[in-house]
């Protein structure tokens, strides 16, 4: 259990150290919010949907979770890199802890990045249902960090070398992002995006953080909630079983 | 405290360990001499638990590394060649953290970090980030590191590489004592001829994957006829090791540690 919560303590030590990536990080969900908010807001209001900046602001805050918690797991790879990968691998204790010490960080990490994220858009204008939303959307939070940890340690024990990361940037989290409805809503779609979106885990995600902060679910927070959780434990099998295999 | 019989590891065609046998007495600082590329690193990492042995049989502290990896690990501490600190967390974090590693008690943990810090020199940057410290620093630390949980045996992989003569004077000096007041066995790799010479109880000389010779370094000269260890691994290997000569492994490991040094900046 000690040694679980040392590497938990380590990954949000590292976070907390790092403020200017904090900042940077928090650069790119602002820019969706802000650009796309105010940018598309009139046309989204023309078509009868509403504030596009309400719409958005759980998309990002749920794409602010997904970046954090991959690159979390890949963070691995610089543990491999500088070596103390080595160090953790080495010590008299089951992998299994080791795996899910870093996983329970970078969920965690993950965590406060979403908050953060949440309270830019209150800066800017989001407005929540109620208080009463918070501890629903927090649940939410925490699913999708969960899940996007544990499918990072996954990629991270797979991958070698930092080469194969625009690939996983470019035709993994982009794609999960897009296909998340993070933007757009999910009702009235091609048939064929319909699916594609059913079948990316963060589209729950964030259905059921808007589900949870402005009441506008469209699959539903129950299900949203049971598929989560679902993958939360599929994944976290997965992450465990790659980690169990990397060879120094 | 060691034992190993035969040991072999084949990696495809290559053979990068050959029936190799030998034995480390208790409280014995024995070293493994031999250029790159010979196996030391290999034959390391199988006694740590690192890599499974093709075929032979290892013993430490009477315990099967391949059945029982995670006892086994208890018993050693070990530097590796390359760096593997956290260059993100403090001294003192970095040791606390492996002590937890270690189920070192709290307590115990905390007597043990500062006694060791102060041995080595690092006690006033203990709350220093790894990252502000010079490689000396670095190996220093992380050879307290390797301790901290008592260990009976001392694994140092080329400990000595990329550091300058003083760091190496020093380095040798803190292991010898230590090797002297808490009798930890010590087991180390090496290609410095004169670090073989004068710190190591016994050496194993190793080319090609197989030990050509092994005894004290004073057998060693006797049975050449050599008057230095140097001679003596001319006349066994036909070869002399230098530094120019290191293989291209060990040139990506220096562009590495140059690399990152740049990261730093």
């Amino acid at each position: 259990m000690n040694v679980i919560f040392m590497l938990w303590l380590r990954e949000v030590k590292r976070y907390l150290r790092s403020r200017s990536q904090i900042i940077a990080s928090l650069g790119q969900p602002l820019l969706y919010l802000l650009v796309l908010g105010f940018g598309l807001g009139a046309v989204f209001r023309q078509a009868g949907q509403g504030s596009y900046l309400q719409f958005v602001a759980p998309g990002v805050i749920g794409m602010g979770i997904l970046f954090t918690s991959i690159f979390s797991g890949i963070g691995l790879l610089w543990d491999r890199q500088f070596g103390f990968l080595k160090e953790t691998l080495v010590a008299p204790v089951p992998r299994l802890q080791i795996m899910a010490g870093r996983t329970l960080g970078g969920a965690t990490v993950a965590m406060i990045q979403g908050a953060l994220v949440l309270v830019v858009c209150v800066i800017f204008g989001f407005r929540p249902q109620s208080v009463a939303a918070v501890p629903l959307a927090l649940l939410f939070m925490a699913l999708i960090a969960i899940v996007f940890s544990a499918l990072g340690t996954a990629i991270g024990s797979t991958l070698r070398d930092m080469q194969g990361f625009q690939l996983i940037m470019n035709f993994l989290v982009m794609p999960i992002f897009f296909l998340s409805g993070a933007l757009f809503p999910l009702a009235n779609l091609p048939a064929a995006l319909t699916v594609a979106t059913r079948l990316d885990p963060l589209s729950y995600g964030v259905d059921g953080l808007r589900g949870a902060f402005i009441d506008a679910a469209h699959i539903g927070v129950a299900l949203d909630v049971l598929v989560l959780g679902v993958l939360a434990m599929v994944f976290v099998m997965l992450g465990a079983w790659a980690f169990s295999r990397i060879q120094v | 405290m060691i034992k190993v019989q035969n040991l072999n590891k084949t990696f495809g065609e290559i053979k990068a360990v050959v029936d190799v046998s030998f034995e480390v007495r208790p409280g014995e600082i024995f070293a493994f001499l031999g250029p790159n590329g010979a196996g030391k690193t290999t034959t390391i990492q199988m006694l740590t638990t690192l890599l499974r042995p093709t075929s032979g049989a290892m013993q430490i502290d009477g315990l099967d590394p391949v059945t029982h990896p995670l006892e086994v690990r208890r018993r050693f501490g070990i530097v590796f060649q390359d760096p593997s600190l956290d260059q993100e967390l403090t001294a003192y974090e970095n040791m606390d953290l492996h002590g937890v590693l270690y189920h070192v008690p709290r307590k115990l943990r905390h007597e043990r970090i500062e006694l060791l810090l102060k041995l080595f020199e690092l006690w006033d940057r203990r709350k220093s980030f790894v990252k502000t410290f010079s490689g000396g620093m670095r190996r220093r630390l992380e050879i307290a590191r390797g301790l901290l949980h008592t260990p009976k045996i001392l694994f140092l992989d080329e400990p000595t590489l990329g550091l300058d003569p003083q760091s190496r004077n020093q380095l040798w000096t803190h292991v010898k004592h230590l090797n002297e007041t808490e009798g930890v066995t010590v087991f180390l790799t090496t290609h410095y001829m004169d670090e073989a010479d004068r710190v190591a109880h016994r050496v194993a000389i190793i080319d090609h994957g197989k030990i050509v010779a092994q005894g004290s370094s004073a057998e060693l000269k006797a049975q050449t006829g050599a008057d230095t260890l140097e001679g003596a691994f001319l006349k066994l290997t036909g070869t002399t090791i230098r530094d120019e000569a290191a293989g291209s492994a060990d040139a990506m490991r220096q562009m590495a540690r140059m690399w990152s040094r740049g990261q730093r900046r």
